[in-house]
């Protein structure tokens, strides 16, 4: 097998550089491995997380020629022989060492949603729901919390100013999977216009673009609760027939006034 | 005294997969102080590579189940070296913990009537697995992690434990290092729990990742605690094999669930040729009976293809070493001329892109190239079947470190329901304790000591890479402690372990504490070293083949060997190994069980594999 070459960044907090390292490669190699033969054989100490080698955990995450992927889903045959590759750490999120970045934003954000609260059960105590009714959902618990989409979503990626009130597309994924969960009766449409920032997103579609599990981040999630939180603001008719309709009445936020009376 | 960040809480809870979320939820709403420790970042854990389903005896498909069933099918899918309590309160709570995640809000795929739809697994009676596609432990650590979170319970993730603290007579806390700074760091606790997982990543071929090197089964070895069955490793049949760089990666049994089929490289179902007398009376013996089960299951025998996994991984075995493999030395697994696309994509789409993005295999046209891989380890930890309660006052342990409830091979799907059921119990149990247990002290010169062998890599300036160290010892415990053992290879494996643990003394660390993966693998060569040699020592002294114990020189399964565990405990720095007799079965239970007892040979491709399925 021949030799292959790519351009590690290699650095922490305070700067860093790319540096060449030179491997052998092995047929259906992917960029992880090649990432871990540099560490077994070059640079002990090359920081990298991963886990599951297999697009289930999103450990992985980098910029790979500048696009966010995973590595263990990159395969190193989507290159030229020649090409020049670089593999750098994802750019939202400030470094820590190497291609391993401190995404605690992330987590943060995560504790400030309020959780899934269950309707009541059936008379007969159990809970029926009907997969073309969970399917929606499903789409959105699909996520592996990579932080790709929250990595290229321009309102965060060079404006470290906005993460204080933007949550970012994984986080509206979330609330959307909440928000249309058959089985959920809590309240956040006021709190995902106020404190996550949904008014933010421009509906640009990048998010969408690198998510490796395809969710429609923007037309199933984003859009959706754009609209939902404009009819419970703006919209008292949509307000009334959600009402009727009886999704989550008790909880609902305070009667909206009309734009202009 | 080295400089050592200090917490202390009730009950300190080490792992975040299913096991140790599920603990830190229980002992936070019994009101002890709770505190979650985790190698990777939160949701990573190994939980969330779980691709097929959770067992539990709902009876949503088949209304004939029930907790007897899966008792028995666990019991003897285990060649009945399980510890019975386990697997009683296990198809016991199974259902109540599966619709519990339900409660907190996770999305299984749904019957027609609109309640949890269940698959096949190898092994089980009924279809009994709840699942989301192939990605039942995505939906399960999430759901766990987010309720964790909403609790409000403190985790310190990329955080690595790497002792116990402990008096002379409890545990008192334990103590690692933060990855991202490589700080120490130090709990002060009542109780701890161990949720660590296994140790696969001594094996070469393992659908496991970098986290399992059996931290927590050395730490508890090292604190006094007793284990047991270290023998019973699972290879799990289907694993990839081509191309190299995903080689061991996993192949759910989903796809046998759902309909796909083994074949050798003539084509041939060989799996009909390897059906040992233990579960004859319930497998079919006709490729027609075998097809006609998925649709009616009162009128037809389990599909051979589905015999539990240490049956199946041992066929494929002999049939690659009797010249029937594939080029790339596995099998083929066929579902693309069995099910139609649509049915696959919607079943198995995990599978179906893994295979598309790392091996350019259409899996609705094409065959997968599949072999066993490790998988799993059934012994570790032995604990009180109720409690969770390891053998060192103040020590739990649940999920896949601690040992009894799968016996001699673990069914697919027991493991994540497992989790639930005693990661709910070893909560309960370490937050009750922690109400009675006094205040712990821990002891400074102990944490200096363990603080000073932490930092020692950097200081010694060794002259052994580490990565090589790792790589050789995999290399060793893929063929000396493989699928099938021994005697004098066995006893090579130590020679060589032995060497490896001096070469592991000199290893070599550059650069910074920041984020060192190499200083962290020099530390963890200690316990897959530790681990690995608990394993070996374990199966030189069963000399018999039983589940996930198969010996080339001692073939067939004894009954005397049925009724004992091997018991691995440290004493002065070295390990002793034991037997001692496993709990009796009481008689009500035992009447599930049936008459028979596992005998035979096991198939271990040395002899003509046809006389050899007769076991
Ligand atoms: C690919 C794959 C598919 C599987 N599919 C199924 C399936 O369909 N059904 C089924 O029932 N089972 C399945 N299993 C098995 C099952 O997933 C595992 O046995 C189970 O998830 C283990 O859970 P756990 O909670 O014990 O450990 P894990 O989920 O592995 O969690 C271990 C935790 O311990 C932490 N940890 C480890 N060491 C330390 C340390 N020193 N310090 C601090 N933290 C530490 C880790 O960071 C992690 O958080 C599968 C396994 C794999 C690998
Ligand atoms: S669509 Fe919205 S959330 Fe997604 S990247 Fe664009 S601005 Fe960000
Ligand atoms: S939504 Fe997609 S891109 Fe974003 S974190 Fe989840 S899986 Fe990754
Ligand atoms: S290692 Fe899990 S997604 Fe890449």
């Amino acid at each position: 097998m021949p030799d292959t070459q790519v351009w590690v960044w290699r650095g922490d907090a305070s700067g860093g550089d790319f540096m060449p390292y030179r491997v052998e490669a092995d047929e259906g190699m992917v960029v992880l491995d090649v990432v871990h033969r540099i560490q077994a054989e070059k640079a002990p100490d090359l920081a990298v997380r991963w886990n599951c080698k297999a697009g289930k955990c999103g450990s992985c995450s980098a910029e790979v020629n500048g696009h966010p992927k995973l590595m263990c889903m990159t395969r190193m045959n989507e290159f030229a022989p020649d090409e020049h590759i670089t593999i750098s750490p994802v750019k939202t999120f400030p470094v820590i060492k190497d291609l391993v970045t401190d995404v605690s934003f992330n987590y943060e954000k995560a504790k400030t949603i309020p959780p899934f609260k269950p309707k009541p059960r059936d008379p007969d105590g159990k809970r029926r729901m009907y997969q073309e009714d969970v399917e929606r959902v499903q789409e959105f618990h699909k996520c592996i919390e990579c932080f790709l989409c929250q990595d290229v979503c321009h309102v965060i990626r060079d404006h470290e100013e906005n993460k204080e009130s933007f949550s970012g597309p994984r986080f509206f994924v979330r609330l959307a999977a909440l928000e249309m969960h058959p089985l959920d009766a809590n309240e956040r449409i006021d709190l995902i216009r106020a404190k996550h920032g949904l008014g933010f997103c421009n509906i640009t579609k990048c998010c969408t673009e690198v998510c490796p599990e395809d969710i429609h981040i923007t037309d199933n999630a984003i859009i959706p609760l754009k609209e939902r939180v404009v009819s419970a603001h703006y919209d008292p008719i949509a307000w009334a027939l959600r009402r009727m309709r009886g999704k989550k009445d008790e909880f609902a936020p305070p009667e909206p006034k009309p734009p202009s009376a | 005294m080295a400089d050592v960040e200090r917490h202390d809480y009730d009950v300190v809870v080490i792992g975040a997969g299913g096991a140790g979320l599920r603990a830190a939820i229980e002992a936070d709403a019994r009101g002890a102080k709770t505190a979650i420790v985790c190698k990777s970042l939160l949701g990573k854990a190994h939980t969330v590579m779980a691709e097929g389903g959770i067992a539990a005896a709902l009876g949503n498909v088949w209304p004939e189940d029930n907790w007897k069933v899966h008792f028995r099918d666990t019991m003897r899918g285990g060649k009945l070296l399980n510890n019975w309590r386990m697997a009683q309160l296990h198809a016991q709570e199974a259902p109540d913990r599966v619709l519990e995640l339900e409660e907190w809000g996770a999305l299984f795929d749904r019957t027609k009537d609109g309640l949890i739809l269940q698959r096949d697994f190898g092994g089980h009676r009924y279809a009994r697995l709840a699942h989301v596609g192939d990605r039942t432990g995505l939906e399960m650590i999430r759901t766990l992690q987010d309720a964790a979170v909403a609790k409000g319970i403190d985790v310190f993730m990329e955080c690595t434990l790497r002792h116990l603290l402990t008096d002379g007579e409890r545990v008192t806390g334990a103590m690692g290092y933060w990855r991202q700074s490589g700080k120490l760091i130090a709990f002060g606790a009542k109780a701890v729990v161990l949720a660590t997982g296994g140790v696969g990543k001594a094996w070469r071929v393992t659908s496991n990742s970098w986290e399992y090197t059996g931290d927590g089964i050395a730490m508890a070895l090292e604190a006094g605690a007793d284990l047991i069955d270290m023998e019973m490793t699972q290879f799990h049949p289907t694993g990839m094999v081509w191309p190299p760089s995903v080689r061991g990666l996993l192949v759910t049994e989903g796809v046998r669930g759902d309909g796909g089929t083994l074949r050798n490289k003539s084509g041939d179902r060989f799996m009909f040729k390897y059906i040992p007398a233990f579960f004859r009376a319930e497998t079919a013996d006709t490729e027609k009976e075998a097809d006609a089960w998925y649709e009616d299951k009162k009128n037809n025998r389990r599909t051979p293809d589905l015999l539990p996994r240490d049956e199946v991984a041992r066929a494929i075995n002999s049939e690659v070493k009797a010249g029937r493999g594939t080029e790339h030395g596995g099998v083929f697994l066929d579902i693309a001329t069995r099910r139609s696309a649509d049915y696959i994509k919607r079943r198995l789409p995990s599978m179906y892109h893994q295979f598309k993005e790392l091996a350019d295999v259409d899996i609705t046209k094409q065959q997968m190239e599949i072999g066993p891989t490790l998988h799993y380890i059934m012994g570790g930890i032995r604990v009180d079947p109720d409690t969770e309660a390891a053998t060192v006052p103040g020590l739990y342990a649940a999920g896949e470190v601690a040992a009894g409830m799968h016996g001699a091979n673990r069914l697919g799907g027991n493991s994540l329901s497992d989790l639930l059921v005693f990661g709910r119990r070893a909560g309960e149990a370490a937050a009750e304790y922690s109400k009675r247990a006094r205040a712990p002290t821990v002891d400074d010169a102990q944490v200096s000591a363990y603080a000073q062998r932490m930092e020692a890599p950097f200081e010694k300036g060794g002259d052994e890479n580490p990565y090589k160290i790792h790589s050789e010892l995999q290399d060793t415990m893929q063929e000396l402690v493989g699928i099938i053992r021994r005697r004098d290879e066995l006893e090579e494996a130590l020679a060589r372990l032995e060497r490896f643990r001096a070469r592991a003394a000199r290893a070599s660390v550059t650069g910074s504490r920041v984020y060192n993966p190499g200083w962290h693998l020099a530390l963890d060569l200690e316990n897959l070293i530790g681990v690995s040699e608990a394993v070996t020592r374990s199966a030189l002294i069963r000399e018999e083949s039983r589940g996930g114990h198969t010996r080339d020189d001692f073939p067939k399964t004894d009954p005397e060997w049925g009724t004992k565990n091997v018991v691995t405990r440290k004493r002065d720095g070295r390990l002793n190994i034991t037997t001692e007799p496993i709990p009796k079965v009481p008689a009500e239970l035992s009447a599930l069980l049936g008459e028979d007892k596992p005998t035979g040979d096991a198939a271990t491709g040395a002899r003509t594999p046809v006389a050899a399925g007769d076991d």
